[in-house]
């Protein structure tokens, strides 16, 4: 039903009752009402706890002031002092995990997305059993991380794990090797990473490539374009503002993984498969040094901060330049 | 229509705004439970071989409690893993139970934080007096000249388990007591061809590490810390003891390999139980799981942890640490009722009941004189417990010592099994960079 503009619908006469009018939201005032108990839960659960990280990493926060934590000894910048000093074990230590964090992170957005642009692009185009497909390559987004990955511990299990037991029947190795130790448990973490997040970019870019007009295929088609020319000509500009967004995403949930090196390894990490969630953890509740902890934290959350920032910057300007 | 929905909405977010500030300040609040004192909260460890067979333990014995002092317990087994996080946790909300089990190496480091309740003469005297403990077990209950925060309610020690077929069929007549005898025994027991080894080791499990570490390290002569609760990790003796342990799966190869990835004691268990490993080195209640692995008490032995003969310079006859559980009574909560609750478990009958259902060692003078712990396998642990174990290092950084320390030894293993021989110096820099580890502002 179309209201004709400019005249106003005729509005039946309701006989005032006396009753007092109930008090309504301007419409100034109504967003911010609505709003509201986001922002509320936004504040308890996300920036209060990030205030409270980075008030504790200027203290120094012990056992021995555990229980009044809020007398914990101003340490000024002690905390960030001992992080930073490479001279040191902690130091090196802290370096040494963001480093093993970087690599996880290149690795597992770089492979996942490879997977994730591959799969798209062929599920794009009209195979049999293609729903199918679809649902099948979801399965490892819609597990729950902790029953994956305890799956994935078995399979790599030195006497007993599937992978061993593979590959030696197959001869493609030895079967004694181990998988969880050493520098492998890095290429096992991995492995797991991506395993876990490359649905996710399959589902992000189907739905980028869904976007995709057919019409602007059709075209080059007729311009003579092949394929591999349509994709890198076509496909990937078309998907850059997916991809900024999934990468960034990726990059962001890879760089914080706890999950699954937590429960791979059991409390146990490796050195190799030391992220820097685990060493924070580890910093924090094992070694009982909450200030230290909150300092590693804070100086990761404003790395990230920049990383992020410097992404999006680039990234935006390039889509302004294109 | 729309007023009214507007007037509920505006109910709601005041109803709701006032439920989260009401949930905030009891978040934040850490004073006294103050609610019903007739009902307790009690986290205990895991003992049993399940959570859900320690509970099932447990909940007769609490009805138990209940009935005599109308004190209701609400229960909760902690596995292991998450048990200090969330003591840890408990201590800084302020929102903890009344009563908690804690390892008792942690001892020292948990009194430093200040939640529990003391137990001084007069505390003690509620629970019974501190004199009815075994005097070893209560010498792990806090740093000297401290007033303790804990009193031992469940005791352990070391001990060497071994396949009495596997014996007889290498030509063995009896367990090994020094440690060349032992590492004879296991070569004659290894045959990797056949896929049998000497012992399997629990080498991915950092608390393992640190347990031999502390203990080789005492027959040495080493020490972890200094009188004044200094670290002075990397010393030669340590360094020693450390090369003595790792050599099992390095030079002498005679632990099964996959022990650098057991995590658990209960993988090296299965390794015993299947006569992977003909001997495995484990604590007392290491026999509960044997039987749930299915091998029979007669199948086995056990023997006391094979000592250095001779004993290196300056060297102690030491073979466990004093392994065990503590209990103890948070702060500002029901310490009426948490004591009673301490006094029950620790009475000799609860003792005599619980430490045969968990397979522990008493820690009670009653309870250890009592027939059910007189059996040759319990009375070597006893003895041991009694004569030839050492306290953990009673120092508030104790916890960061075992992290520290027990990482250090699992990296040690697992370059081992990876096929990296681990050199003496590489032992010395490890435990350096640990002992750097314990520096920070703590």
């Amino acid at each position: 039903m179309v209201t004709p503009v400019g005249t106003r619908p005729a509005v039946p006469a309701v006989p005032r009752t006396g009753r007092r009018r109930g008090w309504s939201p301007s419409r100034r005032v109504l967003p911010y009402l609505l709003i509201g108990p986001a922002l509320l839960f936004e504040l308890l659960v996300h920036v209060i706890p990030m205030l409270t990280g980075v008030s504790i990493s200027f203290l120094q926060l012990n056992q021995f002031y555990l229980r009044r934590w809020l007398q914990a000894p101003f340490a000024g910048l002690a905390n960030y002092r001992i992080a930073f000093d490479l001279q040191s074990e902690i130091g090196l230590d802290l370096l040494r995990s963001v480093g093993i964090t970087l690599a996880y992170s290149a690795v597992v957005v770089s492979v996942s997305w490879l997977f994730g642009i591959f799969g798209a692009t062929l599920l794009q185009s009209s195979v049999r059993g293609r729903s199918l497909l679809r649902t099948f390559f979801l399965i490892p987004y819609a597990l729950p991380v902790f029953t994956a990955v305890i799956v994935w511990k078995f399979m790599l299990d030195h006497d007993s794990g599937l992978v061993n037991h593979v590959l030696a029947g197959t001869g493609l190795g030895d079967g004694n090797t181990f998988w969880l130790l050493g520098d492998n448990a890095f290429i096992s973490m991995a492995l797991i990473g991506i395993w876990r997040l490359w649905p996710f970019a399959l589902l992000t870019l189907m739905a980028g490539l869904q976007s995709i007009p057919t019409e602007v295929y059709e075209a080059a088609e007729v311009d003579g374009a092949n394929r591999w020319q349509q994709f890198t000509g076509l496909t990937l500009p078309m998907l850059r503002p997916v991809n900024q967004v999934l990468v960034l995403v990726l990059f962001l949930w890879t760089f914080n993984d706890f999950n699954v090196p937590f429960t791979l390894f059991a409390g146990s990490t490796p050195a190799s498969a030391d992220l820097v969630s685990v060493h924070v953890y580890q910093s924090s509740f094992i070694t009982w040094n909450f200030g230290l902890g909150s300092a590693m934290s804070v100086t990761l959350l404003v790395f990230l901060l920049v990383v992020t920032s410097l992404y999006i910057a680039v990234t935006s300007r390039r889509a302004r330049n294109a | 229509m729309r007023f009214r929905t507007f007037g509920k909405f505006r109910k709601f977010t005041a109803t709701l705004a006032a439920v989260l500030v009401a949930a905030g300040l009891a978040a934040c609040s850490s004073g006294p439970s103050g609610g019903d004192p007739m009902t307790i909260t009690y986290w205990a460890s895991n003992q049993g071989p399940t959570v859900q067979r320690d509970k099932e333990i447990l909940t007769p014995e609490l009805e138990a409690f209940t009935r005599q002092t109308g004190i209701k317990v609400n229960l909760e087994v902690i596995d292991w893993q998450h048990l200090l996080d969330r003591i840890t946790t408990a201590t800084t909300s302020g929102d903890g139970p009344d009563v908690v089990n804690i390892g008792n190496t942690w001892s020292a480091s948990l009194q430093a934080t200040g939640a529990f309740v003391d137990f001084d003469d007069a505390t003690l005297a509620k629970v019974g007096g501190g004199d009815k403990f075994l005097a070893t077990s209560m010498s792990s209950t806090g740093a000297a000249g401290i007033t303790p925060t804990s009193v031992p309610i469940y005791g352990l020690s070391y001990g060497l388990f071994y396949n009495k077929k596997a014996f007889e069929a290498a030509g063995i007549t009896s367990p090994p007591a020094s440690w060349s005898d032992f590492l004879a025994a296991a070569k004659k027991l290894t045959d990797p061809a056949a896929g049998t080894y000497g012992i399997s080791l629990a080498g991915a499990s950092y608390t393992e590490g640190a347990h031999f570490a502390f203990i080789l390290g005492k027959q040495h002569g080493g020490s972890f810390f200094d009188a004044s609760g200094r670290p002075t990790f990397a010393t030669p003796q340590n360094v020693a003891a450390i090369e003595q342990y790792i050599a099992l799966l390095g030079t002498e190869k005679v632990a099964v390999p996959s022990s650098a990835e057991h995590a658990r004691t209960a993988d090296a268990v299965a390794d015993f139980t299947s006569g992977k490993a003909a001997m495995m080195i484990a604590q007392t209640n290491t026999t509960a799981a044997i039987a749930a692995g299915g091998m029979a008490e007669g199948d086995y032995g056990v023997a006391p942890m094979p000592i250095n003969d001779p004993l290196p310079a300056g060297g102690e006859r030491v073979n466990s640490h004093v392994a065990g559980i503590n209990i103890a009574a948070f702060k500002d909560k029901n310490t009426d009722g948490a004591l009673k609750l301490i006094e029950f478990l620790t009475s000799p009958a609860e003792q005599v009941k619980l430490n045969q259902e968990f397979g522990s060692l008493p820690v009670t003078k009653d309870a250890a004189a009592d027939p059910a712990f007189q059996g040759a396998k319990t009375k070597i642990f006893l003895e041991e417990l009694a004569t030839t174990s050492a306290p953990m290092p009673m120092v508030p950084n104790e916890s960061q010592f075992e992290t520290t320390v027990g990482s250090a030894v699992k990296e040690m293993l697992a370059q081992i099994a990876g096929g990296k021989p681990v050199t003496q110096a590489e032992v010395q820099a490890a435990l350096a960079g640990a002992q750097q580890k314990l520096g920070g502002t703590g």
